[in-house]
């Protein structure tokens, strides 16, 4: 009900943005906001700089992310600008409710675990978009600086840390021809389930390299469908980790509206085996 | 990992088709004259590119995009203009005048029903000449 209330809200802001529309890249060609508010797929980041500003422009969004797990529930809210399609300075704020297990664990029912995540993300070189005649995709460095609310909790569980940098770097490609996207992401990571559960651990106190990757094929201009596929960590002697898998339908009716749609089997989370999760995402542009 | 076979099984059946289906999905010479045709009325009612075009010699320009087009999608054309380089020099053509271009191109293939991959295919054509014609 919160959610359609939103989206509801959302639609009505879009109207007023719409008069004062600049931002002249193509649909889609900015990503959604991945999980961690980075312009990427739904759990990747993309070597392509979000919002819809070119070289001459500064373009902006703001998302909503809703993923209903199995036994839990994770929101992601934030927002990024993308500055003349070199810079991406990005913010995210995660609530992970933990339900029953709140109870199990001794933190009570619907215990909310809490983080923010601060992201950079430059582009280095080529032009997924344009460069049509090259194999070369476009590469970019990114930084998500992750700060947990409750460094107590996390350390409990085995955490050695209530913040760390991820470092990734992203090649994103655009088979126009052939009407696909392709990306590549390495990342380094000591983050326990995206950080949620704190940074290092217990059994691994280091960063590891982790492989990223999406498809993505382009239905028409404004509607994209993939998958992708995110390794993980696995540092907590209590809460094994598994891979993340999804896959996704994107849509973007107008330049400043974009609705995701995914499926995102998600593995073992602290005491629950097999999560799988609906990932419902809106993004709005100014 | 099925779908993601399916996505390279198609992605690898594309890059060695190279045939004229692109340009008879885009209509050939006559429906390509209808696409650039709503494409620069498209382009001077744009406010981000109405100003390059109102004083530009329109029915040649259009003339020559029919033959390019053609052209590229291997259609039995050639292309009889200027370069690209040439014809766009001292116009301080932005990325924003370029996407834009591209976006009204692809609202004139929309309006005359050119499925998406076939839209794409002439796109990708066009792509790289980004280099010739942005900031020149
Ligand atoms: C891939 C994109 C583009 C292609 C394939 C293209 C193609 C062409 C062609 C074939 C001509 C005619 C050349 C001749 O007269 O011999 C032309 C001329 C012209 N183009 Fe483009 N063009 C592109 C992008 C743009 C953009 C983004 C603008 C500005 C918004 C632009 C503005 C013009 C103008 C004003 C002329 C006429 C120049 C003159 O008066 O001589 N073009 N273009």
């Amino acid at each position: 009900m919160k959610f359609m209330k939103f989206v509801l809200a959302a639609s009505l802001v879009s109207f007023n943005v719409q008069a004062f529309e600049s931002s002249d890249k193509l649909l889609l060609t900015g990503g959604v906001n991945q999980l961690e508010g980075s312009a990427g797929g739904g759990l990747t980041p993309w070597a392509l700089i979000g919002g819809y500003g070119t070289q001459e422009q500064i373009g902006a969004n703001a998302f909503y992310t809703n993923v209903a797990i199995s036994d839990y529930n994770l929101v992601s809210t934030g927002a990024l600008v993308g500055i003349h399609d070199r810079v991406e300075l990005s913010y995210a704020h995660q609530s992970f409710d933990t339900k029953d297990v709140g109870t199990a664990l001794g933190l009570g029912y619907g215990f909310k675990l809490k983080q923010s995540i601060f992201g950079i993300k430059v582009k280095l070189i080529g032009d997924a978009v344009l460069d049509q005649d090259s194999w070369l995709p476009q590469i970019a460095f990114g930084i998500q600086y992750k700060k947990h609310e409750q460094g107590k909790i996390v350390r409990s569980v085995g955490a050695k840390d209530d913040k760390s940098f991820d470092f990734y770097l992203a090649g994103t490609k655009i088979f126009l021809a052939q009407s696909i996207l392709a990306n590549v992401t390495l990342r380094a990571t000591e983050a326990n389930q995206l950080g949620i559960l704190g940074y290092g651990g217990d059994r691994i106190n280091h960063h590891q390299l982790m492989i990223e990757g999406s498809v993505a094929y382009l239905l028409t201009r404004k509607i994209a469908v993939g998958v992708e596929y995110r390794t993980k960590p696995n540092n907590l002697n209590v809460a094994s980790e598994d891979a993340w898998f999804d896959a996704f339908v994107a849509w973007a009716p107008m330049k400043n509206v974009s609705a995701t749609l995914a499926y995102a089997y998600l593995g073992n989370i602290v005491l629950n085996q097999d999560q799988s999760s609906l990932y419902t995402s809106i993004q709005l542009g100014f | 990992m099925k779908i993601l076979i399916a996505f390279f099984v198609l992605f690898a059946s594309n890059i060695f088709a190279n045939d004229l289906s692109t340009y008879k999905a885009l209509g050939e010479e006559v429906g390509l004259t209808k696409v650039v045709d709503d494409l620069m009325v498209n382009l001077l009612k744009d406010e981000r590119t109405k100003r390059f075009f109102e004083k530009a010699d329109q029915k040649r320009i259009k003339e020559k995009l029919v033959e390019q087009f053609c052209m590229e999608l291997g259609g039995p054309c050639k292309y009889t203009g200027q370069s690209m380089s040439r014809s766009h020099k001292g116009q301080d053509i932005k990325h924003s005048h370029f996407f834009a271009l591209v976006e009204l191109l692809q609202q004139a293939m929309d309006k005359h029903k050119i499925p998406s991959t076939a839209q794409n295919k002439l796109l990708a054509k066009l792509a790289p000449m980004h280099k010739d014609i942005i900031n020149k």
